[in-house]
């Protein structure tokens, strides 16, 4: 069940490259095992984060003071894009992020984040533009504060932005809810369709044991 | 009357819902639920552990490919890739899941077998936990990619809940030029309307030049819908679709196949259907393209130069450009055309089926690959393998040269030991050249299986045009 996400005043780390993919945000090869989850956190961003033989690269941000400690990344344009893996958002989880502000993402990730209680908001490019520079400005000692039941969020000035998203996505949020169970409950509706459609469109269902 | 036109995602959605969830997201029925061996049994465990069961075992098939190796006779499989070959197959069997397993007709790539083996039906609604889903829409399926969670959700239940797409039409209008494949339009595309030029839409593929496409080409059309950001791309079902359908394992038949049939005729989008963008692209100025960069959308024809960052005004766009010539190697500015290679890779569920190992073998034949170049086939499906065998396509490949393989992903993801190494230029016909993606530090260059095969030849990036007969 994801943990519910309610309001949230962290650091942020801004990453702007546009079209940061989900095999940048996770190796394959980290995922390949039933055994992963849990140890996903420091290979996060593996490509950027460490140089070949294995050290930190100081340049990339998450591996300063006082990003690394940031709960939110503010992304460049596509964040997300390419690959189904949810370890992309495992990993991503598993550093230590709750929320991720950019202006587009990947469909599939997208998705992928709320069936795991983080918030990816969409918001107008110039706004994510100016969030970042305010962070940069200050160092990222400047806070973002985010609250997902009045869907704002407050720059380090204090400016604040409204973002829109789905109801139906906040409240799942806000409850932490388990959408497998709240489709459970809807089993009789599926197995009624399904029998209906039998009629229709035989050539879809093969014979069932379970219906 | 006086309403508009419907389009064919609007007919296939609306036949799936099971229930209004909100304003514009339902609760879907899935016809087919597809497994791999990276996922598979991970999403099957997770059930198991919640004290649930598959809901309709029926509707699901399995089979290995992602992490399998790909080496003669399996040598080369890893720890890792036996671990998870072993509990697709425990799992399964203990599910009632039909598994398509190692050297039996049927397995395969997910998305090659598919359509293959007539489980890719016009108007079904297919899922599987893996990006390129969308190619199964070349057969005017509604189909697309979902992760572990959802994954677990359609065992749980055979239903999905999805917000409804956008629309988007693109139309391939002009006669192709020699040497310009399906890759190559569907490349020309992205880098048109950009990597995320189809986020948040469902793209139908339309105008004369994909009605004229077979339903490989479509295929391979389709897979790429997810690098330009769309998680669905489809092509309306036509005469060439019940052609290529008809007969096939799972395809219905008999009194079954008429009616179906006549179904399917109604799905194509209607004539005065309003998309919510539009895009035409001609094709009768385009040459076969390649990628520079590190990511679909850096793509140019391959008698083109790559992008100088000096000349980008927009600083953001600039450094996005030097950061890929950096990763790449490249300087910006010169042609692409003769930058020497170390790998071709010609396989990935774009470009292994059986029309895509006859382009490459129709360049290759009675040519020899350069002696600098290691260069793999690698068929999509053990019917691809054993279709091309028959036609002697496996002896062409090793005459000049390169090595005829097992199938399955190998070196489009490297997840399962197959990598370029470090530093070295590979041109492939698979889907992505992100960093890393065939192997830590791998240089990828998208193209057709004629421009790969054309590539291993030269042992540099190549016009195929020169080489075709």
């Amino acid at each position: 069940m994801p943990k519910p996400f309610d309001k949230l005043t962290a650091i942020a780390a801004p990453i702007m490259r546009s079209n940061i993919d989900t095999d940048v945000i996770i190796r394959i090869e980290r995922l390949v095992g039933n055994n992963a989850r849990g140890t996903l956190g420091k290979w996060a961003f593996g490509a950027l984060r460490y140089l070949s033989d294995g050290s930190e690269n100081p340049e990339f941000i998450l591996n300063r003071e006082p990003f690394r400690q940031a709960e939110i990344l503010i992304t460049g344009p596509n964040f997300g894009c390419g690959s189904s893996r949810e370890g992309a958002v495992w990993s991503l989880q598993e550093m230590g992020i709750r929320a991720v502000i950019g202006s587009s993402f990947g469909d599939i990730f997208f998705a992928n984040c709320f069936q795991n209680g983080i918030l990816p908001i969409v918001i107008d490019s110039e706004i994510v533009d100016a969030l970042a520079s305010e962070v940069e400005v200050t160092q990222g000692a400047g806070r973002i504060s985010i609250d997902l039941k009045a869907q704002s969020i407050t720059a380090p000035t204090g400016q604040q932005y409204r973002f829109e998203i789905d109801p139906r996505r906040r409240e799942g949020l806000l409850q932490g809810l388990d959408e497998v169970a709240l489709t459970l409950v809807r089993d009789p509706e599926i197995r009624a369709f399904q029998a209906a459609d039998r009629a229709a469109r035989p050539w879809i269902h093969f014979a069932s044991k379970t219906a | 009357m006086g309403y508009p036109g419907r389009t064919m995602l609007a007919k296939i959605w609306d036949q799936h819902v099971i229930a209004q969830v909100s304003d514009d997201t339902d609760l879907l029925h899935v016809d087919r639920h597809l497994l791999h061996d990276l996922g598979g049994s991970r999403g099957l465990l997770d059930l198991k552990n919640r004290g649930l069961k598959v809901h309709n075992p029926e509707l699901t098939f399995a089979t290995p490919d992602h992490a399998i190796s790909t080496a003669r006779g399996r040598a080369g499989m890893t720890k890792i890739g036996l671990d998870l070959l072993a509990a697709l197959r425990t799992e399964t069997a203990a599910s009632g899941i039909h598994m398509f397993d190692v050297d039996q007709p049927g397995q395969g790539i997910v998305h090659v077998i598919g359509p293959e083996l007539g489980l890719s039906l016009p108007g079904s609604l297919i899922v599987c936990g893996d990006s390129h889903t969308c190619t199964h829409g070349g057969l005017g399926a509604l189909a697309f990619g979902i992760g572990s969670s959802e994954l677990t959700h359609v065992l749980a239940t055979q239903a999905l809940i999805q917000r409804r797409p956008k629309t988007m039409r693109v139309r391939f209008e002009g006669e192709r030029p020699p040497g310009v494949t399906a890759k190559d339009m569907i490349l020309a595309l992205i880098g048109h309307v950009g990597a995320a030029g189809g986020t948040g839409h469902a793209v139908e593929y339309a105008g004369s030049a994909v009605r004229g496409l077979s339903i490989e080409e479509r295929l391979t059309i389709c897979n790429l819908s997810i690098e330009l950001g769309a998680k669905i791309g489809m092509v309306a079902p036509d005469e060439t679709t019940y052609a290529f359908l008809h007969g096939r394992r799972y395809a219905p038949k008999g009194v079954l196949w008429d009616r179906a049939v006549a179904e399917w005729r109604s799905l194509a989008s209607d004539p005065d259907a309003v998309f919510d963008k539009d895009v035409l692209i001609d094709l009768s100025s385009l040459v076969p393209q390649v990628t520079w960069g590190i990511s679909p959308e850096h793509v140019i024809g391959v008698t083109g130069r790559i992008p100088d960052p000096q000349a980008i005004d927009d600083a953001v766009q600039r450094t996005a450009v030097e950061t890929a010539l950096h990763y790449m190697g490249l300087k910006g500015g010169e042609p692409i055309l003769g930058t020497p290679i170390d790998w071709v890779f010609i396989g990935s569920c774009t470009n292994s089926r059986l029309s895509d190992l006859r382009a490459a073998a129709g360049v290759a034949r009675g040519r020899k690959v350069a002696p600098t170049v290691c260069a793999w086939v690698v068929p999509g499906s053990e019917t691809v393998k054993r279709d091309a065998m028959a036609e002697g396509l496996d002896k062409i490949f090793m005459e000049a040269g390169f090595e005829w393989r097992e199938p399955g992903c190998s070196m489009c993801l490297a997840a399962n030991g197959e990598t370029v190494a470090p530093g070295q230029r590979s041109v492939s016909t698979s889907n992505r050249n992100f960093v890393g993606r065939q192997g830590p530090g791998a240089r990828t260059h998208l193209a057709s299986p004629a421009s790969a095969a054309a590539a291993a030849i030269a042992g540099a990036i190549a016009d195929v045009r020169a080489l075709e007969r």
